[in-house]
């Protein structure tokens, strides 16, 4: 019986195999019918067609980069734009001895050795009749030389084009970014047939944020070429639609005071509309100048970029972490007074150091002799440690984290640029997952002065910054202030709500905060009154100094800021805004190892705003 | 030459010298050897008349046919011995590639062996294929749903790690062998047409909700090439004049403009068709595509001639197979199906592919020449 099945199952198998087997033969000779009817098609019905194109296969088709879109500032300054330049470009198929001309080119043009390599490798994937480029920027002089010997060098040209300027260079450098030669990657991810003939691509800042919209639409050349592929017309052409413009909140002005006051220092300032989110001013010292890097930057200059002390490629307003320091004070008492921790005439005796309940260890206060009794204003104005290391001690880490995520620490801003980092908001759950360890308790009183695992980007504190000066109104940063083109000026783009607005359960919590940050500024015991001095103008401000090394606080001995190395000094912090009544700029400076913030921080925003007012002014005028 | 002329059943006796001791088929020998033969003339032509080119092709497909002649010699049992130790080799080298693989043009697809580049995708092309067919002839046919699901997940596994590398066309390949040997085994036609089917909505989705616009652009530009006329257009515009200017009797060797000129690109190895159709016209094209007809029928009369299930299962699918290569390849010259990398079978310039394709037949020889004899 089971004999019979198998023999009644292989014969049931033959039959299916059989079937199919056929059906597929009918298939495939389907298919070969629709092969044969195709090449029927081409081949005879077509023969005409095909057979006088081929007669006139004269004409190739040229890609046409579009002319990449301007970037403007809020007045209309132009920041990146294109101007004409002369490059050196080789056809190989027209040139005797390749290499014997390069030699020869050495003698009037200076060639280096990555112009070489590239144009070698451009050699091997081009076809012999198109031009390459050797070199994309020639100097006058060089131009003038190739052109008395240019009956001496056959195929080898100097060709106009538009190159990427920057008028501003150093001082736009971070957020504008640069423009480089587009990369094998860059062109994965972007529609290759739109970007067939265009050599750069947005590399960094703005130019990269806004790639897509600054590029624009490539075009097409048709050329009759000989038989060889030589060119020897244009018969017609689709023009490319050239990229749009962008216009952006950035104020030049602003940027310059901002530059001009960081000096030599390196830093980093941010600044803010609150009522909007324009980023008016954004300042990454030091800087570079990017105009290095639009034809590609030499080894040698990119090599001394790379090790030139305090990195000026790193834009330190988006991906420099800093702990916040005593800045981060403001934002602990709102937390504070929200999660009805204190009131505001909540008093802590301050002499000179904190201790945990029922532990030993002391937590110095900055002012060694202590601040006596002090209340929440004074607490601020002053930056008195003791009161928010008591203050965070008693809100706890959790409501420490609930309470600040809500301005945007921890998490990126979401501004149009590139590359942001998040910072750290601490929490006991980011300590589990990121240190494996748990929380201790003096991690929390740190907390409460900006200390330990906080870490926040210059950007990030502007934004929460300009969250207190409207009162928890949350838009976000951006830069864009328009797309348009010369002629159609687009609708701006509305300020974008970043997030639910920040409640606070009294809304005169907001007014208790930002009157004890006026008084940092225009109190008599503010540790900003030096800069309150001669201001017209009313400004809440907030200082902080961030420790950079663990310098022992409790060592007791006498140190000299000027004997701690350079690199071990703080840096210096300064969070403000202005009018206080209604703001209209926020700003937030940092200055690495600039000592303390009332000293080298508050000057520069003070200067940022300051001329910020005068403009405003001027406007109202 | 010596062509087999016998019907089924016959016994060695009968057989001539090339069946009996070489364990080669007459037919599909020499029908390859004509395919090979017409190659190298267009190969020729394609390289300007260059002989250098052509030397080194031929000594490839000596190599080829050696591999062949070598694999002929096992027989079905043996091939089937070794099906899953084929299957599983070539799935550790798939998962090897994708950590130590040795990359080349923007994917990773090589392993160095030292002495040679070995790239695992094409040993999965003949494995995929024999597994299958040793699995599904183990059970009865058509397969049943668990048999069913073990299948595809033997052909998604080792699709989805060629598709990853990244090479789709390949991935695509060895897929549709798999399906193929699902196919013959009696695949129902509702879960065929179910399938087709479950394709539409999930194309949407994807078109709609995961991928990002230059993807979209890209799709867009690889189902309809003239879009991009600088870039995958400019291949078949070029390629559809070289064919269409060849008219019946073709420009004449060495005379193709479009060849000859530089307007063709790849003219020598995926466009090779193009070269064919312009120099020697529909006469020539139809030439070449009887040939590959004449492999492809005969494979499938080996593969009905066959003694067991796995022996009919395995010869179908490898002619199905080798007749998907000349479909895609023709109908993407033609400007009839997108433009992926694939070769003309035994005529395109190259020799990975050709040791595979060899290799492919010299089972079916192995298969069409170890016959028992079951005469009583």
């Amino acid at each position: 019986m089971v004999q019979h099945n198998i023999i009644r199952d292989r014969f049931r198998d033959n039959r299916i195999l059989r079937n199919r087997i056929i059906i597929a033969l009918m298939g495939m000779g389907a298919l070969m019918l629709v092969l044969f009817a195709r090449l029927m098609y081409l081949q005879v019905y077509g023969y005409q067609h095909y057979s006088s194109l081929s007669q006139q296969n004269r004409v190739r088709l040229a890609p046409v980069a579009p002319t990449r879109g301007l970037i403007y500032d809020r007045d209309g300054h132009v920041l990146a734009e294109n101007i004409p330049a002369f490059r050196l470009v080789v056809t190989p198929e027209q040139v005797p001895d390749l290499d014997k001309t390069l030699q020869r080119l050495q003698n009037l043009v200076k060639l280096r050795q990555t112009d070489l390599e590239r144009f070698h490798e451009a050699v091997q994937h081009s076809r012999r009749f198109e031009e390459i480029p050797l070199k994309l920027q020639l100097t006058d002089k060089e131009v003038a030389r190739l052109a008395v010997n240019r009956h001496r060098f056959p195929g080898v040209e100097v060709k106009a084009h538009l190159m990427r300027y920057y008028p501003y260079g150093r001082l736009t450098a971070h957020v504008i970014g640069y423009v480089g030669r587009i990369s094998e990657d860059e062109l994965q991810h972007v529609d290759a047939a739109n970007y067939r003939g265009t050599s750069h691509f947005g590399k960094t800042g703005i130019e990269r944020f806004y790639e897509s919209v600054l590029h624009g639409q490539a075009g097409v050349e048709r050329q009759e070429t000989n038989a060889r592929g030589r060119i020897l017309e244009t018969i017609s052409r689709d023009p490319p639609t050239p990229g749009r413009d962008i216009h952006l909140t950035l104020d030049m002005n602003l940027q310059r005071v901002a530059d001009r006051a960081l000096g030599d220092q390196s830093g980093a300032v941010v600044a803010i509309r609150p009522d909007t989110g324009e980023v008016l001013a954004m300042v990454s010292k030091p800087t570079f100048d990017p105009n290095l890097f639009v034809n590609g930057i030499s080894t040698k200059d990119y090599h001394a970029l790379r090790a030139a002390p305090h990195k000026p490629l790193f834009n330190r307003v988006l991906r420099g972490q800093y702990p916040p320091g005593s800045t981060i004070k403001p934002f602990i008492a709102l937390a504070g007074l929200n999660t009805n921790t204190i009131t505001p005439t909540h008093t802590v005796f301050c002499p000179g150091y904190y201790q945990i309940p029922g532990a030993s260890h002391r937590y110095r206060c900055w002012k060694r002799w202590g601040h006596g009794e002090v209340n929440l204003t004074q607490a601020i104005t002053q930056s008195c440690d003791v009161y928010f290391y008591d203050l965070a001690y008693n809100i706890g880490i959790k409501q420490i984290h609930d309470n600040l995520a809500p301005f945007g620490f921890g998490s990126p801003t979401e501004i149009d640029l590139p590359g942001e980092l998040p910072g750290i908001l601490p929490s006991k759950a980011w300590k589990r997952h990121n240190k494996g360890e748990s929380w201790y308790h003096g991690e929390t009183v740190i907390t409460g002065i900006g200390q330990g695992y906080f870490l926040i980007t210059p950007v990030q504190l502007a934004q929460a910054t300009a969250n207190i000066a409207n009162h928890g109104q949350r838009l976000r940063p951006h830069l864009l202030d328009y797309i348009g083109g010369p002629t159609d000026a687009s609708a701006a783009s509305p300020p974008q709500v970043n997030g639910k607005p920040i409640q606070m359960d009294r809304e005169q919590d907001w007014d208790v905060v930002t009157h004890a940050m006026e008084e940092v500024v225009h109190g008599a015991h503010g540790t900003a009154r030096r800069i309150g001095q001669d201001i017209d103008y009313h400004m809440a401000g907030k200082t902080g100094t961030a420790q950079v090394y663990g310098l022992p606080r409790d060592s007791g001995a006498e140190q000299d800021e000027d004997e701690i190395a350079r690199e071990l000094r703080d840096h210096a912090l300064f969070i403000a805004f202005a009018p206080v009544a209604h703001p209209k700029i926020a700003v937030a400076v940092i200055v690495e190892h600039g000592g303390g913030g009332s000293t080298a921080a508050a000057p520069v925003a003070k200067a940022v705003i300051d001329a910020y007012m005068k403009e405003l002014r001027k406007d109202d005028s | 030459m010596i062509l087999n002329d016998q019907d089924e059943g016959v016994g060695p006796r009968q057989m001539g010298f090339l069946q009996r001791r070489l364990h080669l088929d007459g037919i599909l020998l020499g029908t390859l050897l004509l395919i090979a033969a017409l190659g190298l003339v267009v190969l020729y032509s394609a390289f300007g008349g260059s002989m250098e080119a052509v030397q080194r092709q031929v000594t490839r497909l000596a190599v080829a046919f050696g591999v062949m002649l070598v694999v002929a010699q096992l027989s079905p049992q043996t091939l089937r011995r070794w099906s899953l130790w084929l299957y599983v080799l070539a799935l550790v080298m798939l998962v090897a590639v994708l950590f130590v693989g040795v990359s080349g043009g923007g994917a990773q697809r090589w392993l160095d062996f030292w002495v040679a580049r070995f790239q695992p995708s094409e040993l999965m092309k003949m494995a995929l294929p024999m597994m299958l067919a040793s699995f599904l002839a183990d059970g009865s046919l058509p397969p049943r749903w668990r048999n069913l699901a073990m299948a595809l997940a033997m052909i998604g596994i080792p699709a989805a790690l060629i598709a990853q590398q990244p090479d789709l066309g390949t991935a695509v390949l060895v897929a549709a062998s798999g399906f193929f040997v699902l196919f013959l085994a009696g695949l129902r036609w509702r879960y065929i047409f179910g399938t087709a089917l479950a394709a539409i909505p999930s194309a949407a989705v994807l078109w709609f909700y995961v991928m990002h616009d230059y993807q979209r652009q890209r799709v867009l530009t690889f189902l309809n090439p003239e879009r991009d006329p600088l870039g995958a257009g400019y291949h078949i515009i070029q390629s559809k004049i070289a064919i269409g200017s060849g008219g019946i009797y073709g420009k004449g060797f060495l005379n193709g403009t479009q060849a000859q000129l530089d307007f063709l690109p790849e003219r020598h190895t995926d466009f090779i068709f193009a070269v064919l159709s312009e120099e020697f016209g529909l006469v020539g094209v139809l030439a070449l595509l009887t040939l590959y007809s004449v492999v492809v029928a005969r494979g499938a009369m080996i593969a009905s001639q066959a003694q067991d299930t796995y022996s009919r299962l395995l010869a179908g699918t490898l002619s199905m197979t080798f007749f998907v290569y000349v479909f895609v390849n023709v109908g993407m010259v033609t400007g009839l199906l997108p433009v992926v990398g694939l070769p003309l079978p035994m005529v395109s310039y190259g020799g990975t592919s050709l040791v595979t394709l060899l290799a492919g037949f010299g089972i079916l020889m192995s298969i069409h020449t170890h016959r028992r004899l079951w005469t009583s």
